[in-house]
């Protein structure tokens, strides 16, 4: 039979890093600012975090650098985007190449060794030990780091005054603007968020989970942190939801491998997309007042004189 | 003044460029020359901008129609997998049977199956109200599955040593080069009859966009979806219409690349023309012109980032991040030439005083 | 003029071109389907380019270009290297089969050499390297590590390349511990260090505590040494990734091949033909062998490395027996290299079976 408790463990180790990217990216969506050039932050972050405990930073340090470097990719984007009024999704995917190709080329004296310092896991006494759910007790740093962000983020979001302003400029920006609210400042703000965030995802890939350096680490999975955006409504608690089960299904689909089912591994590989179409399916045909929408302003530029 | 925004980027990255090549220690004429002058120096040079330049061009048309109708179709690369499936069931099975037939039916099975791919995002949005960007863009990743699966077990050559690859296409399953139709000046050069089926396309894009009642219906939709609906025009045929177009522009593509230069199916024949039409859809501000040009710059990118690295040894990564960046000053220009800025004070209305 | 005069003025023109000849470096052209700081196949590529320029000086010019897929720009990039000049090519990947012999057709005057192809023609020539050589010591090595008697083989596609390096480690192993058996999970790439990453802990999982792979990073040896049991580096050498988890590493070495064929290009007779090298050639190498191994592995890698060496012993040399118990090579006979090289098959010891098969 397959053992449960690795399975779970191995989908918690690829969903942190989505999970950060796509918080991150939830709240600049929740202002009304897509960015797609969330693997471009992820890649330039974990080059930068890498590079840190490289020249031996230290972790803290590391996920400052991460950080920092993403929101600053962010930046980037807002000026052209918020400032600028350019296309968002452009914008995005151009700070996407970008991104790629920075960290490409600036991290080529990094590739072929290990990380000198990592984040150690730290079970939980008693928890850990849990059937099936102990792998979720004794995660690292940034993993407990991205549930307690989950929750602050989700609280933040819904119950507080600094949510509202936030929904509010996704929403409907001219009457944030009627309000007295400076649409551009709050957006600034979420879109440097969700950089940093990015950033530490990709700080997480880098330090904590491979430990090394080279170019496309994160093989794509910003793309799945958008998506996972999408996935969740908007919302941050379902992101744990989607975040798992991508990587989970992952998991599943190689478990099944090794222990010798006889299924296409073309067909399995296909598993993880399959699946995510239809829990999303299943959650939005809910026809009571789940949110399904975008925010209603997602991706349009706000001209401040109108 | 519609040229200066692009201008205006182009000086942009020419000094961060010069910046850069300091940095590496290239002379920066050089570099400049080979990555934009060079590669399109010359009738191969030429016809291979073309041969990049079409596919994205006829992908981005389709898109652009839907975004337009704010259908995000973010799936086109994957309705290229299914273009390109298609076509190549036709080519294998039919080759040597059909005659002349081939190919055009290898066409069209292109676009349907490109159709059918966006179909299935089409209605789980429709129908069950799932956000098509989530969906298109997971089918893509499904669909790629789907060639792999073909190439490796089924389609696979037996005469291929068990790699992944289909047989080589016949000649009456493959586009015929410019150069058979007489004109010499193509001699040598690797474009082929697509460029016919996107010169074709561009104006047909621009009537339906701009004279066609259903391009009219799409565009209301997209900008007034309550006055779309009042008009008798749902969001549900509007996301169809959209989803079937970019499908079937995308489908088409494939098929043409696959009957074009590539001549079988593999598991890895397109360089990700189905996400860079998305960036040429949004450059060219979703207008059919806009778009062909954007499609001519991107190939020209393209290109130059090659022989960057045959002229000057210039690392890839390099001319991504000058890809990036004329991108970005391409867009940051073009709205600094279209509108003015002014920077002035915004009138504070204190929050409290309104409550 | 008279006859003195002319002789002078051809004699100085005589000198002029054969110095001018001389004076140009020949020009080498390498097309990487990965990026050369991938640590892996695009890096090992890259250390023979190296090698070339160390080895040859101001007397070779090389160019490489990275990162081009195996798709309608690989024909292009190709046939932009051979109209600039490059009078020796090198298209390092498979994919790059098609697009290579058109380009040869074209220029008759320059010799291709691709890698991994089948493929030939007059100006087209086929090279490889016996990694399954390598891949058997390091069965050895886990056949006298693995306390389990479980191993596990992270593959990227099922192509013979990576089916024959699966039997060949499981071979190897099955020398030491006849009971001993190897799970292959399929990842369906060559480069994804977290689906890597997640394929050796479902390996790990079921039991495996020696992992090989056919993949490019080094995510499955980082992997093993989080989780505490026992890898090989794969490409290149990957001890200072893992060393705790690090056994051994399989590395190609391209630098002596590469070297040959500019050597000959250079006197004017340039090397034809396929060339499938191993180990005695030295094109492939089993290195950095951890200290603690236990000495009766250490001897016996280095007794089998001495018969493939010596060239009197094949990997598969008979007896072999399928998976599913069928004989394959009898006692006495060895696989054919044209045999070798469409492996669809797996050999006794290996689960499962071969996708699509």
């Amino acid at each position: 039979m397959i053992a449960l408790e690795p399975l779970f463990a191995s989908a918690i180790g690829a969903a942190v890093p989505l999970l950060f990217a796509s918080l991150g990216e939830l709240v600049a969506e929740r202002a009304g600012v897509l960015n797609l050039g969330v693997e471009g932050m992820m890649l330039v972050g974990a080059l930068a975090a890498f590079a840190t405990v490289a020249s031996g930073g230290g972790v803290a340090l590391a996920v400052v650098a991460g950080m920092a470097t993403g929101a600053l990719a962010a930046l980037a984007f807002a000026v052209l985007t918020l400032t600028l009024q350019a296309s968002q999704v452009a914008a995005g995917l151009a700070l996407t190449i970008v991104g790629a190709g920075l960290s490409a080329f600036l991290g080529r004296g990094y590739v072929g060794f290990r990380a000198p310092a990592t984040f150690e896991d730290l079970p939980l006494p008693g928890l850990s030990g849990l059937p099936i759910v102990g792998p979720a007790f004794s995660m690292n740093l940034l993993g407990y780091l991205a549930i307690a962000m989950l929750a602050a983020t989700a609280w933040m979001l819904s119950s507080t005054r600094w949510g509202l302003v936030l929904r509010t400029v996704g929403e409907s920006p001219s009457v944030a603007r009627s309000l007295g609210l400076n649409v551009t400042r709050v957006r600034y703000a979420a879109t440097l968020f969700g950089g940093a965030l990015a950033g530490l995802a990709g700080c997480y890939c880098a330090v904590a989970q491979f430990k090394m350096w080279q170019e496309g680490l994160t093989s794509g999975h910003g793309w799945i942190a958008l998506a996972l955006v999408v996935f969740a409504g908007w919302r941050p608690a379902r992101l744990v939801l989607g975040a798992l089960l991508f990587g989970g299904v992952t998991a599943l689909g190689l478990t099944l491998q090794a222990a010798g089912v006889h299924i296409s591994p073309f067909a399995l590989s296909s598993l993880p997309y399959l699946a995510t179409i239809a829990v999303l399916v299943l959650i939005s045909s809910d026809q009571r007042a789940l949110r399904r929408n975008a925010p209603a302003a997602l991706g349009k530029p706000f001209f401040d004189g109108d | 003044m519609q040229l200066l925004s692009p201008l205006l980027a182009m000086a942009l990255t020419l000094l961060c460029g010069l910046g850069i090549f300091a940095g590496l220690g290239l002379p920066p004429g050089r570099a400049f020359h080979a990555l934009f002058i060079e590669p399109v120096s010359g009738m191969n040079g030429l016809s291979e901008l073309l041969l990049i330049a079409s596919p994205l061009c006829l992908i981005a048309l389709g898109l652009a129609i839907g975004y337009r109708a704010n259908v995000w179709n973010i799936g086109a690369e994957g309705q290229m997998y299914l273009g390109g499936i298609c076509a190549t069931g036709v080519a294998i099975h039919w080759q040597g049977h059909a005659g002349a037939w081939t190919l055009w039916a290898m066409l069209v099975a292109g676009a349907a199956g490109g159709a059918l791919w966006a179909s299935v995002t089409a209605y789980l949005r429709a129908r069950l109200h799932a956000n098509e960007i989530l969906v298109s863009l997971m089918l893509t990743y499904v669909a790629d599955q789907l060639v792999k699966y073909l190439v490796y077990g089924p389609w696979q050559d037996p005469q291929a040593n068990k790699f992944p690859m289909t047989v080589e296409f016949g000649d009456d399953a493959l586009l015929p080069l410019l150069q058979s139709f007489g004109w010499e000046i193509f001699d040598g050069t690797r474009v082929n009859a697509s460029v016919f089926i996107v010169l074709a396309a561009i104006p047909a894009a621009w009537l339906f966009i701009g004279r066609s009642f259903a391009g009219f219906r799409l565009d209301v939709s997209g900008q007034a979806p309550a006055a779309a609906r009042y008009a008798g025009f749902p969001q549900t045929g509007a996301i169809w219409l959209g989803m079937l177009i970019g499908g079937a522009a995308a489908g088409l593509a494939g098929a043409a690349e696959l009957a074009g230069p590539i001549g079988r199916l593999n598991d890895r024949w397109t360089p990700g023309f189905g996400f860079t039409a998305i960036i040429v859809a949004a450059l060219g501000r979703l207008h059919p012109l806009g778009i062909a040009l954007a499609a001519l710059l991107m190939a020209l990118l393209y290109l130059g980032g090659e022989a960057g690295q045959i002229a000057l040894q210039l690392p890839k990564a390099i001319s991504q991040v000058f890809q990036g960046m004329l991108l970005m000053f391409l867009l940051g220009c073009d709205v600094l030439v279209r509108h003015r800025l002014q920077w002035r004070a915004a009138p504070e209305i204190a929050a409290g005083a309104a409550a | 003029m008279n006859f003195r005069r002319k002789l002078l003025v051809a004699a100085a023109v005589l000198g002029i071109a054969v110095t001018a000849h001389a004076a140009d470096p020949l020009k080498v052209g390498f097309v990487y389907i990965g990026p050369v700081g991938d640590g892996g196949w695009t890096f090992a590529h890259d250390a023979g380019r190296k090698a070339v320029e160390k080895k040859f000086g101001p007397k070779v010019q090389t160019t490489y270009v990275e990162n081009v897929p195996e798709n309608a720009d690989a024909e292009r990039v190709i046939r932009d290297l051979a109209a600039k000049g490059h009078s020796v090519i090198f298209t390092t990947s498979f994919g790059y089969m098609d697009s290579t012999l058109k380009v040869a057709k074209s220029f008759p005057k320059v010799q291709f050499y691709h890698a991994t192809g089948f493929k030939s023609s007059p100006n087209t020539h086929i090279y490889n390297s016996r990694m399954y050589e390598p891949a058997y010591l390091a069965g050895i090595v886990a056949g006298h590590v693995s306390k389990n008697g479980v191993l596990g083989f992270v593959a990227s596609f099922p192509i013979p390349e990576v089916v024959r390096n699966i039997n060949a480690f499981t071979m190897g192993a099955r020398a030491v511990n006849p009971k001993i058996t190897t799970k292959v999970v399929w990842v369906n790439t060559w480069y994804d260090p977290s689906k890597e990453r997640q394929a050796a802990e479902s390996l790990i999982g079921a039991g495996a505590d020696v992992l090989l792979q056919n993949t490019d990073s080094s995510a499955v040896l980082q992997t093993a040494q989080d989780k505490g049991v026992h890898a090989f580096g794969w490409d290149s050498d990957m001890t200072a990734y893992a060393p705790k988890a690090h056994l051994a590493s399989a590395i190609e070495v391209w630098g002596g091949y590469y070297a040959k064929v500019v050597d000959a290009a250079l006197a004017g007779k340039p090397l034809k033909g396929t060339v499938w090298g191993g180990m005695k050639e030295g094109m492939n190498d089993f290195v950095s062998l951890s200290a603690e191994l236990p000495e009766a592995a250490q001897k016996m890698v280095g007794e089998k490395r001495a018969a493939i060496v010596s060239g009197k012993w094949s990997v598969f040399t008979g007896p072999i027996l399928a998976a599913d118990g069928s004989v394959k090579v009898p006692a006495g006979k060895a696989l054919t290299d044209k045999e070798i090289d469409s492996i669809d098959w797996y050999s006794e010891g290996v689960e499962g079976k071969v996708p699509g098969k």
